[in-house]
């Protein structure tokens, strides 16, 4: 059964279509991978979902809800969360606080008159111990190594709780010990219901994690299926390698 | 003694100007020009209804307040829609404005000859005329919003500031809506900038626009950045330094007008040297 639905979304950036008449569908439960060259629409697709872009045209059916925008603070209200291509930390902030501020109070006069709770604080602790960061929780953002970065914006994305989770390119940059840990958090999340939205470049990557997979050229959809056969397509090879 | 009584009311208003300041521009990254217009709403509120409808000085400073409240809230939903320089520019604009009407609105502000023979308060026998006690009126003041603003900075609402202050971007998508804060928090130090209005109007017993000029939003800019963005104490070390100054100029034998006149040239001088060397300010936890 699919929980994200996108129906002839579009978008467009000036005479270009980033986004071009793409309907495709993501399966709750399931790790789908969504692959293409450099250009070919992976993040606008997913700023598209996550309200970051408006949408020109189209629609899309989260969780049986039609809509056809989304205002970013309202992603989460439909269980939708994301880590980003280029890492968004709140830099000058303890990693702590940058695990918090995603946990507590969102309204302005809850926020205004609450500090973070014990289970709070909980929440935060579980999601930095499984990438390993609890012990890094009062060193500011900004002095987190490379591959520490990647992994708190894991730990944040894993603290929403959200039902739909965008990975833009997380192994990019990791060592071999990090990307087999956030393999392992992805297997787990999958295991817990959670549905994954992975953009990736690694193929030996999309091949052991991703259920089904989607690739995108231009902004259209080129291929899609078992990745195995997928990876295999010689319009795919051609696209995504240029042979 | 006078002299140092003088100094130290100086610098509390100052305090509680760079203490409202820091929350706007320290921690939620709005980078406001338009303090100095908050700061003259809660001066001018509390002159006109004192002077002119004999109404008490504390029920005035109250008026004051929400004066600002409800000037910065509609001033605010526009400037939240902007960021960066644009913010930074519709901010001045506002300060601008508000300094017009000051100078132009005569029948209520008298526009540039000011607004003499302002009160000095009266609470429960303590006679504020005696400047002792308007230093106390003054710290106790400063507690009050060095308590609201500290309570504001630990609360969940002052980590979201800082998010937002970070990557406007990225707090919005994690849920926040971002005008929301932003539009709160410039209401919140638009507030407590008239409580120094008030009580700088109290205390001079006179007031005219010049003091509300952009130039002044300037110089708190300079208390917070020298102080430190997004640190509380930073703003109370800031103000300190910069009341001082001019008057440490003094003492070293500069003549009074030179050393008036100077002073803006050197609080110009710092400002480039903190960028310089020392982005973050003295006790600064944000980097410009």
């Amino acid at each position: 059964m699919k929980i994200l639905e996108t129906h002839n979304l579009k978008k467009h950036f000036g005479g270009v279509y980033a986004v071009n008449d793409l309907s495709i569908g993501f399966e709750r439960g399931k790790i789908t991978g969504l692959i293409g060259p450099n250009g070919s629409g992976k993040s606008t697709f997913t700023n598209l979902l996550t309200g970051i872009h408006k949408i020109d045209a189209g629609a899309m059916i989260i969780d049986g809800i039609d809509l056809k925008k989304i205002i970013p603070h309202q992603a989460p209200l439909y269980g939708i969360t994301r880590t980003f291509q280029e890492i968004k930390l709140f830099e000058q902030m303890t990693v702590l606080d940058n695990m918090l501020v995603v946990i507590t109070e969102r309204n302005v006069f809850g926020a205004l008159f609450s500090k973070h709770t014990k289970l709070d604080l909980k929440k935060a602790e579980d999601a930095m111990n499984n990438v390993g960061l609890w012990g890094k929780r009062y060193q500011l953002a900004v002095n987190l190594s490379y591959g520490q970065r990647k992994l708190l914006e894991i730990a944040r994305a894993l603290a929403m709780n959200a039902k739909i989770i965008f990975f833009d390119e997380p192994f990019a940059g990791l060592f071999k010990e990090m990307i087999k840990k956030v393999v392992e958090i992805m297997e787990e999340m999958r295991e817990h219901g959670k549905t994954i939205i992975l953009i990736e470049h690694n193929m030996e990557l999309i091949r052991q994690l991703c259920d089904y997979l989607y690739v995108l050229d231009e902004g259209k959809l080129l291929a899609h299926g078992d990745p195995g056969k997928v990876l295999s397509e010689r319009k795919v090879i051609e696209a995504y390698l240029g042979e | 003694m006078e002299y140092f009584t003088h100094l130290l009311i100086l610098f509390a208003i100052y305090a509680i100007l760079g203490l409202s300041l820091n929350l706007v521009m320290g921690y939620s990254g709005q980078f406001s020009l338009a303090h100095a217009a908050f700061y003259g709403i809660g001066a001018y509120t509390t002159a006109i209804l004192t002077t002119q409808y004999n109404w008490n000085f504390f029920l005035a400073m109250v008026f004051g307040v929400f004066s600002a409240f409800l000037s910065s809230a509609l001033i605010g939903v526009i400037l939240s829609k902007f960021k960066g320089d644009y913010y930074t520019l519709g901010s001045l604009g506002f300060n601008v404005i508000i300094f017009a009407t000051m100078l132009n609105w005569q029948s209520l502000t008298r526009g540039p000859l000011g607004i003499p023979g302002i009160p000095r308060p009266e609470l429960f026998g303590i006679d504020f005329s005696i400047n002792f006690n308007f230093l106390m009126l003054t710290a106790v003041s400063l507690l009050f919003v060095y308590l609201i603003s500290q309570y504001t900075a630990d609360s969940s609402f002052g980590r979201a500031l800082k998010a937002i202050r970070e990557d406007e971007q990225a707090i919005s998508v994690f849920g926040y809506n971002t005008h929301h804060f932003k539009l709160a928090i410039f209401v919140i130090g638009a507030g407590l900038a008239a409580i120094a209005g008030s009580l700088f109007a109290a205390y001079i017993t006179f007031i005219d626009p010049t003091t509300f000029h952009v130039n002044e939003s300037v110089f708190l800019w300079s208390i917070i950045i020298l102080g430190g963005l997004g640190n509380l104490r930073g703003s109370l070390l800031g103000a300190l330094f910069l009341i001082l100054l001019p008057e440490i100029l003094r003492f070293v034998g500069f003549p009074n007008e030179i050393a008036a006149q100077t002073r803006f040239g050197i609080y110009g001088l710092l400002l480039v040297i903190f960028m310089l060397y020392k982005p973050q300010g003295l006790l600064g936890e944000y980097k410009l």
